[in-house]
């Protein structure tokens, strides 16, 4: 078990009133809150400042946390002291409220993981678990194909005695065909236990993609960018196309030019109304590399002549 | 010894499914009364013209159970839920814009 410095957690002084605390838990949950925040440890960060907050908030755990002393630092490995009289029997009294299952060092020093934060969420709901929500990152391919991912989860659960231990749980989810990033799969009763008997809250899982090296999909749709050579896109070609589903032929059509899109209707993710696959044209241009190829670059210039800036209000 | 792969399956919340009052209450595990309140600050607005007739998308109980955590967590009152959950929003549509 290690120390907690709830001091330096809140970044307050150990003299800190009871004011500069509060400003403190409040400036910090405004910054982690998982809903606003965009940090990666946002949650935990958030977890951490809501039980440093449990702890300084309350004058007698607060005495109590400063009496363990000061020569402890963040991190360091701690036994409380042998006389360590636990006078915070909180085990009892859980509203089914956010208990987000506090670190061992909290449980240790003060019972149960509980965590009121001031009371706020008597609910009318005694003893149902509360509602988790995470997310999960898949890869675009299942989301096309549907199948089933094998997921972790750091879920509280009740032990024996009842408190309420943070256990590693790992379920197998069926991904839905067709799922876009941000949909929601509600996984009902896969939540928080609940207390004596009571209903188990409900998982929610927020679908992101995996950046993908050549799809990038906004909502069923798929973009995708296709090089094609200056003479394809002049002349029109029939080139190969991958798309989730597996390569299309798609014509060019003559005179096409960098950026134009070309539609492959369905071909995007399953749906009712399946997807469409949008494809942006890039035009590469070979490289001048031989005395050929400059030669054949020259004769396009005198052949040819453009200037693709004459809309710029520029000269030349 | 074969191991068991218990699959679960869950429901995706898209835009087919949509809710009545007391569904989304059940769902977001709130009272009517608090719902009733954000539909009067226009944090939720469902379809319907009468209570009764008030039906709820998936997107509202995605803002119901965010406006909830934000009251709890951060006791933020209505009208600033209301501001932040637009601003979130906005935010989202925005990261979508720039392909992240």
């Amino acid at each position: 078990m290690e120390y907690k410095d709830y001091y330096k957690i809140m970044g307050v002084d150990r003299k800190a009133t009871p004011e500069e605390i509060k400003r403190a838990y409040r400036k910090l949950a405004r910054k982690y809150h998982p809903d606003v925040s965009k940090e990666r440890d946002a949650e935990a960060k958030f977890k951490e400042v809501g039980e440093a907050y449990e702890v300084l908030k309350d004058p007698k755990k607060r005495a109590a946390y400063d009496r363990i002393g000061q020569n402890w630092r963040e991190g360091q490995p701690f036994t409380p002291p042998p006389d360590w009289q636990r006078e915070f029997d909180v085990g009892k009294g859980f509203a089914g409220g956010r208990a987000t299952g506090f670190s061992d060092f909290f449980e240790t020093l003060f019972g149960g993981g509980f965590a009121s934060q001031e009371g706020v969420f008597h609910r009318g709901f005694q003893g149902r678990g509360e509602d988790q929500h995470a997310r999960i990152l898949i890869d675009l391919e299942d989301a096309y194909h549907g199948g089933v991912r094998l997921i972790a989860l750091n879920m509280p659960e009740v032990d024996a005695q009842g408190r309420i231990v943070s256990n590693r749980k790992t379920l197998n989810i069926k991904i839905p065909r067709g799922i876009q990033s941000g949909q929601r799969i509600r996984l009902s009763g896969q939540g928080m236990p609940g207390m004596q008997g009571g209903q188990s809250g409900d998982l929610y899982l927020e679908v992101e993609f995996n950046p993908h090296r050549l799809f990038h999909a906004k909502g069923k749709d798929i973009a995708i960018e296709l090089p094609v050579t200056p003479w394809e896109a002049a002349l029109g070609a029939t080139v190969p196309v991958p798309t989730l589903g597996g390569r299309v032929e798609v014509k060019i059509p003559p005179g096409s030019q960098s950026g134009a899109q070309l539609r492959l209707k369905g071909r995007g993710l399953p749906a009712a109304t399946p997807g469409d696959q949008f494809i942006t044209l890039k035009i590469v241009t070979p490289p001048a590399a031989s005395a050929e190829a400059k030669a054949l670059y020259q004769k396009m210039a005198e052949l040819m002549p453009m200037n693709p800036r004459q809309d710029m209000g520029i000269d030349g | 010894m074969k191991k068991e792969l218990w699959v679960i399956t869950g429901i995706v919340l898209d835009e087919t499914i949509q809710f009545t009052l007391l569904e989304l209450c059940e769902y977001a595990k709130t009272s009517q009364e608090q719902v009733i309140e954000m539909v009067e600050e226009g944090i939720l607005e469902p379809d319907g013209d009468s209570i009764h007739r008030w039906r709820f998308d998936t997107k509202a109980l995605k803002r119901l159970q965010i406006a909830m955590r934000l009251q709890q967590d951060l006791g933020v009152n209505l009208p600033g839920i209301a501001l932040v959950l637009d601003l979130l929003e906005e935010m989202e549509a925005l990261r979508q814009m720039q392909g992240r």
